[in-house]
């Protein structure tokens, strides 16, 4: 009897704990942010990039946000899973940083309508999910301008994932960099057909470099490339992540991601109740979502100086990379001076500007492409277009 | 094609191999004992990972050599317990061995570093390229053999005395017995059980060592998946080199080659008349040939056939 007294006693004690923490708790709740990545945050490249976004935003709300994370799932049914358990347990905002997660978000985000959801690379919105990617062919072009002024061979080496338009997106706007300081350079380009396995990164690496090939460029994941580049002494250009900090001064510069900067203002409109939650967003230099890796101290004053002036006029919305005239690799003229692609056009991306050296998925048509503009859209109306090429 | 452009391919081939070498050799003393040890990319990614933490923190790339077999043996011995004392099914014991391998050594990756910080980017001591005088001046040969790190060497060192120890002391025939018939080796008073835990501790610590040349040589440092399925190809490589280390060296040759091959072609921007995706396929097309020929022509099998107690735990009280 006196045990149940007791237990009795125990039991309205523990109700009035709970209860005092509810009330304390709902007082100040975090924002709960969630964030699901497809690769190891170890990987110093994609999904590095992604967590150092997250911290940034750790570090810009402080208590105010309490974060999580999870970390090499799969993408498909794996990712839905994951992706619900974060809105069952009644997380505000679930960011999902790879391309194959973009169904299962959709999926999710239609069965909680009071979570918000931002996908990455993607091209689906809903009502309460957004895209967002970045403008990572900005920053190539300006350190395809670092490249081509380091070289001396005049041959550039290019180690590729896959033949995709992203990919040749890049290949493409560094090209351009190159050639603009350096008419006599060529790029050659080798397909790993893997996003991220150093050994092959490597071996692809020394192949340029044995191939003549003085800077090597890359689109991969790990920063093999650049090792491999320093080790038979030449220079490099990255991807990703600084990996000057990892390999060193060989590492003349590199287009990185800056996640943070677009993390840091979406959890503010979210908390302000301000966020278009089912926004197009392509952010480029402007934005900050894409920059350009700290400068080498070997890469000389004229070239830094030209390469800011060369990002002045794009943060200006002066003029951006694929604006015409522009060459295909076959000796076609792909784009007329004056015109501009557009934003689906550089999504659907399937051809090597001139200069480039590899296998193309296919050759440049023969008719150019792009219409005349007269100046260079406004962000808005160029989303706006993006989101009219997808339908 | 030149003679210089032969030699690089072969040399990089040559280097591209080593660490499935070390692990093909690891996986066929284990197999040959009767033990099937999937296990093999787990224990390749823990020797990686905690052999670059041990030459990291120490500052000797001997010492995490030394650490990386050590943790292959223990790892071995864990998977010789599982199948051998508790007779675990020795599939699902290697997979799990796998799985855990690959997940433990992404946590400690980022917990071995300075402080308890992470690996990934730092640079550590790395064993670099030895050319050995005379030797390394033979034409042709002399680039391709004699120019490497020393674990590539060491490598050849491997190779000759696991031949010589199969094929030609009494050990190597008691090894080779308690994979084909346990109970007749029993019967000749060969301890079964120690010599199989033996043979399962000393190819992991081969398999820890083929990871050790990843993170120490080949592609020195860190990073996650480094392995990125090595692990697998050796699987493969056993039954191509069907259980002989000899034909274990062509084998790694030949799958280490492929990508300086194509890659080579693709950055000479030579035409190729070879897709590079069908190149790619070429050894593992081999495998599934000989694995077909194996079970497909018996007098075949006989002359190259599988430890025909593979997999099989080993009961004194049954009947088999």
């Amino acid at each position: 009897m006196k045990n149940r007294k007791l237990l009795i006693l125990l039991s309205a004690l523990l109700l009035l704990v709970l209860a005092v923490v509810g009330i304390t708790g709902a007082q100040d709740e975090p924002m709960k942010i969630a964030f699901v990545y497809v690769a190891p945050i170890g990987d110093l490249g994609w999904t590095f990039m992604h967590e150092q976004g997250r911290m940034a935003v750790v570090e810009e709300f402080g208590d105010a946000v309490e974060t999580a994370f999870i970390e090499n799932v799969a993408e498909g049914p794996d990712s839905e899973r994951v992706i619900r358990n974060f809105a069952d347990d009644g997380f505000d905002l679930i960011i999902t940083t790879s391309f194959g997660y973009m169904d299962p978000t959709l999926t999710v985000a239609e069965e909680f309508p009071d979570t918000q959801f931002v996908h990455i690379s993607g091209f689906l919105t809903a009502d309460n999910m957004s895209n967002v990617f970045g403008r990572m062919y900005q920053p190539r072009y300006l350190s395809g301008l670092v490249a081509g002024s380091a070289t001396e061979s005049n041959i550039i080496g290019y180690v590729a994932a896959f033949p995709i338009p992203e990919v040749l997106r890049g290949i493409n706007a560094f090209t351009l960099g190159v050639r603009e300081v350096n008419p006599d350079a060529e790029v050659r380009v080798v397909w790993t057909n893997t996003w991220f396995d150093p050994p092959q990164e490597k071996e692809a690496a020394e192949a340029l470099l044995a191939a003549g090939a003085d800077v090597i460029a890359q689109h991969q994941d790990t920063p093999e490339p650049q090792k491999a580049a320093a080790d038979a002494g030449g220079f490099s250009i990255s991807y990703n992540s600084a990996m000057l900090d990892f390999v060193g001064q060989s590492v003349l510069t590199g287009p990185v991601w800056n996640w943070g900067a677009k993390y840091i203002s979406i959890v503010q409109e979210v908390m302000d109740g301000t966020y278009n939650g089912s926004e197009t967003y392509w952010g480029g230099l402007p934005e900050g979502v894409v920059d350009l890796a700290p400068f080498s101290e070997l890469v000389s004053e004229d070239t830094i100086a030209l390469v800011e002036e060369r990002r002045a006029a794009i943060e200006a919305g002066e003029w951006d990379v694929f604006c015409g005239p522009i060459t295909g690799a076959n000796g076609n003229l792909v784009l007329e001076e004056g015109s501009c692609l557009s934003d689906g056009e550089m999504l659907g991306m399937s051809f090597f500007v001139e200069g480039v050296v590899g296998e193309a998925p296919e050759d440049a048509s023969d008719e150019p492409i792009g219409f005349p503009m007269e100046e260079v859209l406004p962000r808005g109306d160029q989303i706006g277009m993006l989101g009219e090429a997808m339908d | 094609m030149n003679a210089d452009l032969i030699i690089s391919i072969l040399s990089i081939a040559l280097v591209a191999g080593t660490s499935l070498v070390f692990a093909t050799i690891g996986e066929i003393i284990t197999e040959r004992s009767g033990i099937l040890n999937l296990g093999v990319e787990g224990i390749m990614i823990m020797g990686a990972v905690i052999g670059f933490a041990a030459a990291f923190h120490s500052e000797s790339a001997w010492i995490g050599v030394v650490v990386a077999m050590l943790v292959g043996g223990l790892l071995g011995f864990v998977h010789a317990f599982l199948t051998i004392t508790l007779r675990a099914e020795q599939v699902v014991t290697g997979l799990a061995l796998t799985i855990m391998g690959t997940g433990l050594a992404s946590f400690l990756g980022q917990e071995l570093g300075p402080e308890g910080g992470a690996l990934v980017g730092l640079t550590g001591p790395r064993f670099t390229e030895i050319s050995i005088p005379i030797l390394s001046e033979i034409p042709i040969i002399g680039p391709i053999v004699f120019n490497q790190d020393i674990l590539v060497y060491l490598m050849y060192v491997v190779v000759i005395a696991a031949t010589y120890f199969l094929y030609h002391t009494r050990s190597g025939l008691h090894l080779r017995a308690i994979g084909e018939s346990p109970q007749t080796a029993d019967a000749m008073g060969v301890d079964v059980f120690r010599l199989r835990y033996l043979y399962t501790i000393v190819g992991g610590m081969l398999i820890g060592l083929g990871g050790a040349h990843l993170s120490l040589a080949y592609t020195p440092g860190w990073s996650e998946n480094l392995t990125g399925g090595r692990g697998w190809i050796v699987i493969a490589l056993v039954i191509f080199a069907s259980w002989n280390p000899w034909r274990a060296v062509v084998g790694a040759l030949l799958f280490g080659g492929v990508n300086a091959i194509q890659f080579r072609m693709q950055a000479s921007s030579t035409d190729i008349a070879i897709p590079a995706t069908l190149l790619n396929m070429m050894p593992y097309l081999l495998t599934v040939v000989i694995a077909v020929l194996t079970t497909w022509m018996q007098r075949f099998n006989k002359l190259i056939g599988a430890p025909a107690a593979l997999g099989l735990p080993y009961n004194r009280e049954e009947r088999h």
